[in-house]
């Protein structure tokens, strides 16, 4: 309803515009108001600059950027691209003012470069709107905390520098279009066919509109954008003196347009720049991607298409036919068979749908709509693919290598001198010690390089025990770094937030389990405690996705070690613990399905995921109050119990189960026996008992000393093993031979000791049979006086004995 | 995707279809004839060849409205606009338009509306089985009249496809993909040249402007006749979805519940609406692979989920409420239905719902019975 207010308005906004609609171009500065980034806005710049042909070209951005604009004619300059501008005291305040292809700005800047025109940034210096920006957020700052979001969107402005609505949009809104783009193209480019007619028209349209939308709005309630007008107008003054009113041309955001042509004074100008608060502020070019392009950030608010923008602007002629052509050939590279056909048939029906929803030329929508409907069979899941790939698109920008060094450059600097570790070329081995605050920063500051690709330092080999304070580096600078620190300033302009928002996005690209448990990892090790909980969200999803328990149990091991290493540098580890105990939920309901009908070699490999489960599980926080890690223990236990009493379960994998359980007092030594009765009885293939003698006491976990110690056990392996028939015993002799080789020399002859004394001498009374040199038998006096030394030692309390003990003990302790 | 119920349409087939009386459910161009005449009167737009609307007019019809002279269109399906208007257009472009979706999602719902509203004619249908013959989708022979006469124009019986070709109609084949697949192909030339060759007499009938065909098919029945890709070729296809929001969805289910319920004499009490509720957010959670609050991810399941089989588990714990129990559905009533509509595949779903319910449905605050229950039931 609020359509036609602009419209009717514009007449009355008219006198705003200096000399009237007619005049304008003639002897009024060239004033072009455009959308960033609009590849329409882009066109019509291009050809009113070639029909006027100023002779300087001021432009919205920052007055520092002046010194940089001829790089933007260098050969090895390729947008997209932004112009970043820092304080040189903080690099972490920064500010960009990104630049594509199909941006009315780089269109402007490249224009002037080819007609060697001056161009000039007219906008407020970065040095006070940085500072200004600086100032805010500590006013916002000491306001209530409950303003939190505001701030963050104001704060997201101030660092663009950009504008609070988008103009363009509310008029499209008005005329009843979503796409304020599509508004623009429709009304703007459309609106002159003939292409004689004036190029400047589309711009006194654009500036009668804003006239009423500033009518209605005013300033848009941001008074930094009057002080920013009031800058541009001075600017705009200055160049009108020095190459006349011909001569001058302006692009800036539309919104502007009527500020530059308000009849202020000179005087009340520069009133309002007055006092503004200064820092010392540098500005570079660094590359850009399309898909940061996509975000918010910038010249206001982000754009969702970028990649359709960039075909509108680059493509001749018929955007919409290239663009489906453009479709057809991504999706033949995903071996999708799309035939010309399919493309007539698809710009078919996007035309008759833009003439169905009533619009002039078939726009992004449409097209979409005609490649689900035609290419795509009805799905969205290629349709994501096109989306992600040409409707963002992945185009990194360049930059060449003569631009001014990244704020990222400077950080490290600082870093390096006021940690002391200098960038030398000759490797040298640091070792630190991490109990010390100097040595916790060099390890955080070299653990985050390494994240952003910066290989200044490796951990030395052979040291990556986890339980210890020490760390090992080898250091070794290579003046090729510089130039990866180059590259890594698209991440950020610190060392911390690069390497923050490289993990973010490292997270939300990985495609294995096992590469997220891994960074998040190093996320801990690094110390970034804003990238873990993105990390821990991709931890979580690609766990509950991930069929193969394999996976998770690969990935919880990792998992638990974190947990622990979150713990030695005192980070906040709640969510992984919960990501852990979840993993762990799911690798207990997943486990016993995936054991059964496994062949020897995935047995083997299975029990080595049992194994390090198992120990994950026992360094897990038993109950960490979320009601999550509740009783996972006793879960663990049970699904051991099931595995170890399942019949289709292989037999390494039963025999390793018990064992555990044994280990860990949850099963009853008789239980014990019972299962390797039936493990070893006659019924079961000589190999799968093997294999379960295999699971039980292989391995250099002790198994040779249960067997030492319980001849029960021992007894029942020896009556099965000779009555295992000669034919079959060749065939579980590599089996077996792998198991008993493992085991330390004195127990494997303490063993054949056993053996040779022959079962049944004394059964389990007589444990251990006598050493050579000792009588038989135990002497329990002698042997009870050990145990007060054996309790202190311990730290436990003597419970029961007998009386004899008791009266001892107290003297013993004492003592 | 609410689909207005056969039961209401029933109810206006008194006022709208006199002439037949006791139908037990008009077609959709008898029961809405007014509506359709109201826009016809309003549209003003182009129309294509022998199209009784213009696109937008059939669009509105879809998606309900108000005319300029106060009739108010009722919405026929709700769901994305986006959806009915490439549905439309597509019939204006002189392709072939192929419904798909999984059951219950209206297909065949949208089909005839559309017929209707474009060629006012909505009974020119084929039925996909897996016995339909070649002369459901080309022609048949009168036999007695072939004997008596010989092979004539006369003796011919056309199939409702050949009669949409020769009066530019538009014709409809449900269950496409039930169809065998040498019959499927005999729409292609129907489809491509817009002829059908008549051998036999050395003729053939052409199509006339304004023809085309609308398909159905099944998502999930995609393996059973896959199309040939020369015919997939000629369809514009269009995906229906399932319901958007929890709320449409319960709301189609409970609805649906209470008119089947009526039938079976089940006392169906506004208590069960919680258990409903459940039994919905459990269908949805595990066909999206996403719990309601958007922050855990989980595994799918093989079964369709559909909003149709979430209806049907409602039915059947109502049932057992009513005859096993005390009349109130609960938690155990529903929990065994559920475990069979998620629990196709033995192995593989069993570990996706062991997974659910206890990373899911064990923290859930006031979900402990029917936790229990499904702990019940899986065990």
């Amino acid at each position: 309803m609020t359509a036609p207010t602009p419209v009717r308005t514009a007449p009355r906004a008219a006198p705003h515009l200096a000399g009237g609609p007619a005049e304008a171009g003639r002897r009024a500065p060239l004033l072009l108001g455009v959308r960033h980034h609009g590849p329409g806005s882009a066109r019509a710049v291009r050809a009113a600059l070639d029909a006027a042909g100023p002779r300087v070209v001021l432009i919205e951005g920052p007055p520092e950027g002046d010194a940089l604009v001829a790089l933007a004619g260098d050969e090895a300059m390729r947008p997209p691209v932004a112009l970043l501008a820092h304080a040189v005291d903080d690099p972490g305040r920064a500010a960009f003012w990104p630049l594509a292809e199909f941006s009315p700005e780089w269109v402007a800047i490249r224009w002037a470069l080819a007609h060697a025109v001056p161009v000039r940034f007219i906008d407020l210096p970065a040095a006070n709107s940085l500072a200004q920006a600086a100032e805010a957020e500590e006013k916002t700052e000491a306001k209530a905390e409950e303003k939190a979001e505001e701030r963050d969107e104001e704060r997201d402005e101030e660092e663009a520098g950009g504008l609070r609505i988008d103009p363009l949009a509310v008029l499209a809104e008005a005329a009843g279009y979503d796409d304020p783009e599509r508004w623009w193209e429709d009304v703007v480019e459309h609106r002159e066919p003939g292409r004689a007619e004036d190029p400047l028209a589309p711009f006194e349209a654009v500036a009668e509109a804003m006239g009423a939308l500033r009518e209605e709005y005013g300033a848009g309630g941001d008074h930094r954008d009057l002080v920013r007008e009031a800058h541009m107008r001075i600017q705009l003054r200055a160049a009108r003196k020095e190459f006349g009113d011909e001569g001058v041309a302006v692009v800036c955001g539309a919104w502007h347009v009527p500020a530059l042509t308000a009849k202020t004074t000179l005087a009340a100008d520069r009133a309002l720049l007055k006092g503004l608060p200064k820092v010392k502020a540098e500005l570079t070019w660094v590359p850009w991607t399309h898909r940061r392009l996509a975000r918010h950030s910038g010249y206001g608010a982000g754009i969702d298409s970028p990649g359709w923008y960039g075909h509108l602007f680059a493509a001749p002629d018929r955007p919409v036919e290239r663009w489906l052509t453009k479709v057809a050939g991504l999706l033949r590279e995903e071996d999708r068979t799309v035939s010309s056909a399919h493309v007539i048939e698809a710009v078919r029906l996007a035309e008759t749908l833009a003439a169905v929803r009533g619009r002039p030329l078939a726009g992004l929508g449409e097209t979409m709509d005609a490649v689900r409907a035609v290419m795509c069979e009805g799905s969205d899941v290629p349709l994501g693919l096109i989306r992600d790939r040409l409707v963002v698109g992945d185009v990194l920008g360049e930059v060449p290598d003569t631009a001014p060094a990244v704020p990222l450059q400077r950080d490290l600097t600082r870093l390096q001198k006021s940690l002391r570790l200098k960038p030398e070329a000759l490797e040298r081995q640091v070792d630190l010690d991490l109990r010390k605050e100097t040595d916790t920063a060099r390890s955080r500051l070299l653990h985050r390089l390494r994240l952003l690709g910066i290989g200044w330092g490796e951990p030395a080999a052979g040291r990556g025990s986890t339980g210890t304070f020490r760390e090992s580096w080898r250091l070794r600078w290579e003046p090729e770094l510089y130039v990866r620190v180059a590259e890594a300033g698209v991440w950020g302009t610190t060392v911390l937030s690069a390497a923050t928002a490289r993990a973010e996005s490292g997270a939300a690209s990985a495609t294995a389990l096992a590469e997220v448990t891994a960074l998040a990892e190093r996320c801990l090790l690094a110390e970034l405690p804003d990238a873990l909980p993105p990390v821990m969200r991709a931890l979580a999803d690609r766990a509950a996705l991930d069929t193969d328990v394999a996976h998770l149990a690969q990935a919880l091991p990792a998992l638990a070690r974190s947990l622990r290493y979150g713990d030695v540098r005192s980070t906040g580890t709640a969510a992984l613990g919960d990501v852990a105990a979840g993993l762990a939920e799911r690798i207990c309901v997943g486990l016993p399905p995936a054991c059964a009908g496994l062949d020897a070699d995935g047995a083997a490999g299975m029990r080595k995921h049992l194994d390090s489960v198992h120990t994950a599980i026992g360094l897990l926080p038993e109950n960490d109050g979320h009601g999550r890690g509740a009783d996972l223990a006793g879960r663990w236990a049970g699904v051991l119990r099931t595995l170890a009493e399942r019949d289709t379960v292989a037999g390494e994998i039963r025999g390793r189960a018990a064992r555990l359980l044994l280990d860990d007092g949850r099963l009853a030594e008789d239980d014990a026996a019972r299962f390797m009765g039936l493990a070893l009885s006659p019924g079961t293939p000589p190999t799968d008992a093997a294999a379960w003698i295999e699971g039980f006491v292989g391995g250099a976990s002790g198994g040779g000393l249960l067997l030492v110690h319980d001849e029960r056990l021992l007894g029942l392996m020896d009556g099965w093993l000779t009555a295992v028939s000669p034919g079959s015993f060749t065939d579980v002799l590599p089996l077996l031979r792998r198991t008993f080789s493992a085991y330390e020399p004195g127990v494997r002859r303490t063993l054949g000791e056993l053996v040779r004394r022959g079962p049944g001498a004394g059964g389990p009374a007589e444990p251990v049979a006598a050493a050579p040199g000792f009588g038989p038998g135990l002497d329990e006096a002698r042997a009870d006086a050990v145990l007060p030394v054996l309790h202190l030692l311990l730290g436990t309390v003597p419970e029961t004995g007998p009386a004899l003990d008791h009266a001892q003990a107290p003297t013993e302790v004492t003592r | 995707m609410t689909v207005p119920e056969n039961a209401e349409a029933t109810e206006t087939t008194a006022t709208s279809a006199p002439a037949d009386g006791e139908v037990l459910r008009p077609h959709a161009e008898d029961a809405f004839a007014d509506e359709l005449k109201a826009l016809a009167a309003a549209d003003d737009r182009q129309r294509p060849a022998r199209w009784r609307l213009s696109p937008w007019a059939v669009a509105t019809y879809l998606l309900g409205g108000t005319l300029p002279d106060g009739t108010v269109i009722t919405p026929k399906y709700v769901g994305p606009r986006r959806i009915v208007e490439v549905a439309v257009t597509t019939l204006a472009t002189d392709r072939a338009l192929l419904l798909l979706g999984v059951p219950g999602t209206a297909k065949t719902w949208v089909s005839e509306h559309l017929a209707a509203a474009v060629s006012g004619d909505s009974t020119l249908l084929v039925q996909g089985t897996a016995g339909t013959p070649e002369e459901a989708v080309r022609y048949g022979w009168n036999y007695a009249r072939l004997l008596a006469h010989g092979p004539s124009r006369e003796a011919l019986v056309p199939s409702p496809v050949m009669r949409a070709m020769s009066e530019g109609l538009t014709a409809r084949v449900e269950e496409l993909t039930r169809i065998p697949a040498d019959v499927q192909d005999s729409l292609i030339t129907v489809l491509s040249e817009k002829t059908l060759p008549v051998p036999e007499l050395g003729q053939e009938v052409q199509a006339v402007g304004g023809f085309n065909l609308i398909a159905t098919a099944n998502d999930r029945d995609r393996g059973v006749n896959e199309l040939s890709s020369a015919l997939r070729r000629r369809f514009n296809t269009v995906v229906l979805p399932l319901p958007a929001t929890p709320e449409a969805e319960v709301d189609i289910v409970s609805r649906r519940v209470g008119q089947i319920g009526r039938a079976l004499d089940l006392p169906a009490g506004p208590e069960g609406l919680d258990e409903i509720r459940r039994v919905v957010t459990v269908f949805r959670e595990l066909r999206d692979g996403l719990t309601a609050d958007g922050r855990t991810k989980l595994k799918s399941p093989s079964g369709t989920l559909s909003t149709a089989e979430a209806i049907s588990v409602v039915t059947h714990g109502l049932a057992l409420a009513a005859h096993f129990g005390d009349g109130v559905l609960r938690p155990g009533d529903v929990a065994a239905g559920i475990l069979g509509a998620v629990v196709r595949d033995p192995a593989a779903d069993r570990v996706i719902w062991q997974e659910y319910i206890e990373t899911v449905v064990r923290e859930r605050d006031g979900w402990k019975d029917f936790y229990r229950a499904c702990r019940e039931v899986t065990a």
